[in-house]
């Protein structure tokens, strides 16, 4: 994605030298503009390089290993028998199509709108100055900054029923242990609650940034007219960082969809698949059944709904260059 | 997705270089006279001296190498697709039909090499695929119930071997005031939660070809029966073998079902005083039947014929009864020949009660062969389905079935 959107500033200003030397220049016309061309796609080149190995190479693979039936026999032989689309009615047949689906949807959304919404918070409380505040905010990257699974297995003790921190804590108020990991219905807002303290940084970080570059001058005008906390916000903070906010929404829902790390270091996918998302289930198709086949097929309906938000998300920037 | 692919990638790059690197070691060792062979497992340097032995009884020099128990199957497809194979493999014993489906292994046969006089029949089994033995284990294992001898004093009980004394004992020794329960077991849902509920399952007449029998539904209703009698805690769910085992050390539970690779933790307690029993049969006059554990050494096809002599020579030291005996003196697992772990239950009372279930123990891969990894998984969903109250018993199981294909 990035090397695509990088191309751009590239070309235009290839585009600009041209300019520069068509209108300066005395050579003959032809030559140097093969040589431009030649150049041209010579700058391009190591970006296209890239993203066909790394991006394109393993999608048309993907693709491929969904419609056959690839198994660890393949590893060996090279041999897999082509299947048509069975691997995709195994997958949306089975009865944990729905449930995956729907936690995959619960799971992102509910992580999305918390983190969005804690980190907003946190940004404009940030943008205040206040003594270690800077510090304070470099604090806030913490969880950002360890080990994914270092922090599940953290978060797996803090939550576990009997002896873990949180139901000491909750237990001093006289609350009887709560099944955090445990209870099927409670599973999942226990890993959600994990994804969102994990992606309050990102969206703290970005959301900050993007205050930062609103002019000050706009607030002092603004109070001149009387709006300020809730009205300044409405009226100035909010459509001036507006492409910010769609940025950081639409990179979360991508990141957070294909989230397996967490899950699998909390509750494995349990109890009973209460916390089975299309990733995790792709990843256990695939790394733990070895069926590869139907794994490629769940992925690539992930890749696809990934891809539904990546368009967004290029479009939203492409209109911000025209802006 | 992309991320796991990414680094898939990395460790193929990876271990082609420590193949090519092998390689060069190797062939400098040969203008030395000895070949050298590479033994790859996912045990410990504790197993070095064990391969020394061997590799000089069969005129070898050898490379062990130790891989993290979980990656050591994807090493093994990738080295399998880049023909970068071992010449000794370590295979855990229900990994074995599915490799030697692929082609990888080479039928232990073509060596004249075939499983030592009087090794239980499981582990013939386990080593098995389409008819040709592929893999031997030199020491097995399974797992039985153990108690906390105290508090079964303390509560006047001797060890259950029944379900009914299961419940009944479990119930007695549960001290909801002390965080204590009477029983623990793993329930995860992962291929370990499976294997511990196999015991009740099989031993019951349950089969995995069809999940929803009768047998099996008796098996599943006692798991649940001694969770919602508040014998068992409903975190089972969650807990590995090794969470069980914490939870047995730090008295939270008065029996479980654990294996003998739990005795070096259990032993180091101090003031623990545990013992261990086979696991209760529904009936009196049930024959328990208990998952056969155990890791196999194979030979992989390398293409090189001298060395794959050479390194089947090699599986059948590690297999003669004298090297089963040091092989259980560092693993604590139980010797693969009847004979040989009668004597070692002799010396080791405390692998008594394993010695007694390996003898009737069942290879998960005996009727399934390769297609095991699903049925595990449609068992262990059943299991979790029904403790946590998704579904009855006899639902769970059916659900379970029709995902068993």
């Amino acid at each position: 994605m990035t090397s695509v959107s990088d191309m751009t500033p590239v070309d235009s200003r290839l585009d600009r030298g041209r300019r520069r030397t068509v209108s300066g220049g005395t050579e003959p016309r032809r030559k140097p503009r093969i040589g431009r061309y030649v150049a041209r796609w010579l700058f391009v080149a190591p970006a296209v390089l890239f993203v066909l190995v790394f991006f394109g190479y393993p999608i048309v693979q993907n693709v491929m290993m969904s419609l056959q039936d690839y198994t660890t026999t393949t590893f060996y032989t090279g041999e897999a028998p082509w299947v048509g689309f069975a691997n995709y009615v195994h997958v949306f047949t089975s009865p944990l199509f729905t449930t995956t689906v729907l936690n995959t949807a619960l799971f992102t959304v509910g992580s999305i709108v918390c983190q969005f919404a804690i980190g907003l918070v946190l940004a404009l409380f940030f943008k205040r100055h206040f003594p270690l505040g800077g510090f304070l905010r470099s604090l806030l990257l913490l969880p950002w900054l360890l080990p994914l699974i270092a922090s599940a297995a953290v978060w797996k003790w803090i939550l576990d029923q009997g002896s873990g921190a949180l139901n000491q804590f909750l237990g001093l108020f006289g609350i009887s242990p709560v099944p955090w990991l445990v209870s099927p219905s409670l599973a999942l807002v226990a890993v959600i609650g994990v994804n969102i303290w994990l992606g309050i940084p990102f969206n703290t970080t970005i959301l900050y940034s993007g205050l930062q570059a609103v002019p000050e001058e706009l607030y002092e005008a603004a109070s001149l007219d009387g709006a300020v906390g809730w009205k300044a916000f409405r009226y100035i903070t909010w459509p001036s960082i507006r492409s910010v906010v769609g940025v950081v929404v639409v990179l979360g829902v991508v990141y957070t969809l294909k989230v397996v790390d967490i899950i699998l270091g909390l509750t494995g996918g349990g109890p009973a698949n209460s916390t089975q998302t299309l990733a995790t289930w792709a990843y256990q198709s695939s790394f733990v059944q070895f069926l590869f086949g139907q794994g490629a097929a769940v992925s690539n309906l992930l890749i696809a709904v990934s891809l539904v938000f990546a368009l967004v998300y290029l479009s939203m920037t492409r209109k911000e260059v025209d802006e | 997705m992309k991320n796991s692919r990414v680094v898939a990638a990395l460790a193929g790059a990876a271990s082609v270089a420590l193949a090519l690197a092998a390689c060069s070691s190797g062939s400098s060792a040969a203008s030395g006279g000895k070949q050298t062979l590479t033994v790859e497992d996912y045990y410990t340097a504790t197993y070095d001296p064990l391969y020394k032995d061997c590799a000089a009884q069969v005129g070898v020099n050898v490379n062990p190498v130790h891989v993290a128990g979980a990656a050591l199957i994807a090493k093994v497809l990738q080295q399998a697709s880049s023909r970068t194979l071992p010449d000794v493999l370590m295979l855990d014993n229900p990994d074995v039909q599915q490799i030697a489906a692929t082609g990888a292994l080479a039928p232990l046969k073509d060596f004249g090499v075939s499983a030592p006089a009087g090794d239980v029949p499981s582990v013939v089994n386990a080593g098995t695929y389409n008819g040709q033995l592929y893999g031997l284990a030199p020491v097995i294992n399974s797992i039985a119930l153990y108690y906390n001898v105290d508090m079964l004093k303390a509560a006047g009980i001797t060890p259950p071997k029944t379900w009914d004394e299961l419940k009944t004992d479990a119930s007695k020794l549960t001290d909801p005031g002390k965080g204590v329960y009477g029983f623990a077991m793993s329930n995860i849902n992962t291929y370990e939660g499976t294997w511990q509920f196999l015991p009740f399952f099989w031993t019951n007449g349950g089969d995995e070809k069809s999940l929803d029998s009768p047998g099996a539904r008796q098996a599943l209703q006692l798991d649940v029966d001694l969770q919602n009698d508040g014998s068992m805690s409903k975190s089972s769910v969650t807990w590995s073998q090794q969470d069980v085992n914490n939870q047995f050390l730090a008295g939270k539970a008065a029996m479980m079902i654990n294996g003998p690779w739990q005795l070096p933790a259990l032993n180091a307690k101090k003031g623990l005083n545990f013992a261990s029993v086979p696991i209760p049969t529904r009936t009196g006059d049930q024959q328990i039947v208990s998952p056969l554990g155990g890791e196999t050494f194979n030979v992989p096809q390398t293409g090189d014929k001298t060395k794959m002599g050479l390194a089947a020579k090699f599986v059948d030291c590690m297999n003669t009864p004298a090297m089963q005996v040091k092989i259980a003196g560092v693993s604590g697992n139980v010797p693969a020949q009847e004979a040989a772990a009668a004597d070692w239950a002799k010396s080791h009372p405390q692998v008594e009660s394993f010695v007694k279930t390996v003898k009737t123990a069942r290879a998960r891969t005996a009727e399934l062969g390769s297609k095991w990894p699903t049925a595990a998984t449609a068992i262990y969903t059943a299991v979790q389905d029904a403790l946590t109250g998704k579904a009855s018993p006899a639902d769970a199981l059916q659900q379970a079935q029709a995902q068993n294909k």
